[in-house]
């Protein structure tokens, strides 16, 4: 939304303002991301990771661009050339190095920003649609991710395709030829491997076009903040530039140390060894566990051992894994509270701190864990306990909770909180 | 306590001699990402340049012992097309009357070739015009007003030194660099 105190795009320019008449295209950015947006004045470091992700999407196009320059989607040549990239291609290491960590840096500063907004209720109205298409680009997200880690053909990549594909398998009746309908054959093979390149291609672009809508979504609202207390006046914002363009930066350079550390340095660090082994039909690797972003959902997917009433085994954990993330677009219905900010929602913010981050941090560790006990058992458990936060412990914390007072204004909360630090 | 902040601000964002703390700053950010930005294009572009094993082939061998004169045999060299010819003494001859002065591109034959070897015409067979592969070279290909090699795109004719003598190229045949590591054997690249 534009509130009414909103600077106004005012060329002086004669340029600009020739622009302005035939394509206002400046004046779309000086409202979107420039001075004529006016933003909370409070907002923390939580709320660098929009931005970030949006960074982040850059940095894939424009890497996986350059690398579709030089690879080639064919199940006879993809390894070599992807091989041919690392050792041939002017700067084709670094290409390939800043792509894949690019994929990670992605995921950590999403997850980040998801984590905001349970956080902070993000997700409350007048948001709701916000929310809803965040978890659209995180579901893209996840496809494009998985077909593109299938395009090195590596022994991963072709087992990848393998079992994700047969997650499709389970389900009754369509299962088995809808699996083979995906694979274009009865194992990974050349069909598959064009077909992911090509969507691999294409998705990007369609979670481009979902984060436009993202934004778009965002400026009618406008930002929430840390309080979670609506703009009430104008002494309540500041304009995006230069405040949050100069805090971005801030945060976009520290983000840059630690993405250039992981491209420079360990670029493997977060792969798995036997990528670098030609995909291989004849033997599956002996611990094959997806990319670290995907194990919270892994371990759910394994944590269903045992069928249940008619329900075979196969089919329960591939429910609950889809299930573990189409829980999130309920999520604004399912918490009743009238506050947002989990600051002023004493309960709700344990349960966050003590019970879902120490159940996401076990998700995260047993998806990468071996396939046994005890490691299934924890499985089950943190599966159990990560549906009963979202659909038990949310609504009834909402409903019974005893919220703090919230402060009048975000003005307010500013004012009390450096009278505090003055005061000290 | 509340004094002294006030103070230190005033001195952080005081403007002695008109120049702010926080202009020099904002200088000193901005051309910091500006460079960084800058770095960050080189590879981006420079990754479009010919790769580690595109420049490995740079070069060919070509066995010239079976080229008889008047025939020619066309190689690949960066593949592209290269043409040996073996010239015939009337070749020759026609090519060494041309009073090199009133050519676009003056250069004598002995120019064209290597010494010891002027009857071995060895040029790329890429038109300087735009690129097409001239005739001349195989059997019964037409050779042109001059005898030597005639691009059909666009109608240039060279002579029987690969020499541009009509027609809109602007440079004779390229010679490239190659040498004789034996009398039947030329490295070229």
């Amino acid at each position: 939304m534009s509130f009414p105190w909103a600077n106004h795009y005012q060329p002086t320019n004669p340029l600009m303002k020739w622009m302005d008449e035939k394509l206002p295209l400046p004046r779309f950015v000086y409202n979107a991301i420039g001075a004529g947006y006016p933003v909370p004045r409070n907002l923390n470091y939580w709320w660098n990771f929009g931005v970030l992700a949006g960074f982040c999407l850059m940095i894939q196009i424009v890497t996986g661009i350059i690398l579709a320059m030089h690879y080639a989607p064919n199940a006879l040549v993809a390894f070599d050339s992807t091989e041919h990239i690392m050792r041939d291609v002017n700067w084709g290491w670094m290409m390939r190095y800043a792509h894949a960590n690019g994929a990670s840096a992605f995921f950590v500063v999403v997850y980040t920003h998801i984590f905001r907004g349970f956080l902070f209720s993000s997700y409350k109205a007048p948001r709701e649609m916000i929310w809803l298409l965040g978890v659209v680009i995180f579901l893209l997200m996840m496809a494009t991710a998985f077909m593109g880690y299938v395009l090195p053909w590596g022994q991963m990549s072709f087992w990848g395709a393998k079992v994700i594909t047969g997650l499709f398998g389970a389900i009754p009746l369509v299962g088995e030829p809808l699996q083979v309908w995906l694979l274009g054959g009865f194992a990974p093979d050349n069909a598959a491997l064009n077909r992911f390149f090509s969507l691999h291609f294409l998705l990007p672009f369609v979670i481009l076009g979902v984060v436009i809508l993202h934004i778009w979504a965002l400026h009618i609202p406008g930002s929430s903040n840390p309080t979670g207390v609506e703009v009430k006046q104008e002494s309540d914002t500041v304009p995006f530039h230069p405040y949050y363009t100069a805090k971005d930066g801030f945060g976009l350079a520290a983000f840059l140390v630690i993405y250039t550390a992981f491209v420079f340095f360990m670029p493997n660090a977060l792969g798995h060894p036997d990528n670098y082994i030609p995909a291989n039909p004849l033997s599956t690797p002996a611990h094959i566990v997806p990319e670290w972003y995907f194990w919270p959902f892994y371990a759910i997917l394994r944590a269903f051992t045992f069928d249940f009433f008619f329900v075979p085994a196969k089919l329960l954990g591939v429910l609950a894994m889809f299930a573990a993330i189409l829980v999130w677009f309920f999520l604004p219905w399912l918490d009743t509270s009238p506050v947002r900010s989990a600051r002023y929602r004493p309960l709700l913010r344990k349960f966050i701190w003590f019970g879902f981050v120490p159940c996401m941090a076990a998700l995260f560790y047993l998806g990468g864990a071996p396939a046994e006990e005890p490691y299934v058992m924890f499985s089950q458990l943190a599966a159990a306990y990560y549906f009963a936060h979202f659909l038990i412990i949310l609504p009834i914390v909402s409903m019974i909770e005893k919220t703090k007072p919230l402060p009048n204004s975000i003005t307010d909360a500013v004012l009390a909180k450096n009278g505090e630090a003055a005061a000290e | 306590m509340a004094e002294a902040t006030i103070d230190n601000t005033a001195v952080a964002d005081g403007d002695e001699g008109g120049v702010r703390r926080r202009d020099f700053i904002e200088i000193a950010a901005v051309s910091f990402g500006g460079v960084g930005a800058l770095a960050t294009l080189y590879p981006l572009i420079s990754q479009m340049a010919p790769s580690k094993d595109v420049l490995a082939e740079s070069s060919t061998e070509v066995d010239i012992s079976a080229i008889q004169p008047g025939q020619a045999v066309k190689a690949v060299f960066r593949k592209q097309p290269l043409f040996v010819r073996r010239l015939t003494e009337k070749e020759i001859a026609a090519a060494n009357a041309v009073d090199v002065g009133s050519l676009r591109d003056p250069k004598t034959l002995a120019e064209m070739t290597k010494e010891g070897h002027e009857d071995m015409l060895i040029t790329m067979g890429v038109c300087t015009h735009l690129g097409c592969v001239p005739l001349g070279a195989g059997e019964g290909e037409v050779k042109g007003e001059f005898g030597g090699y005639f691009c059909p795109c666009h109608g240039s004719h060279y002579d029987t030194a690969a020499r541009i003598r009509k027609g809109p190229a602007p440079t004779n045949l390229e010679v490239p660099e190659y040498e004789y590591t034996s009398d039947t054997t030329v490295k070229v690249g």
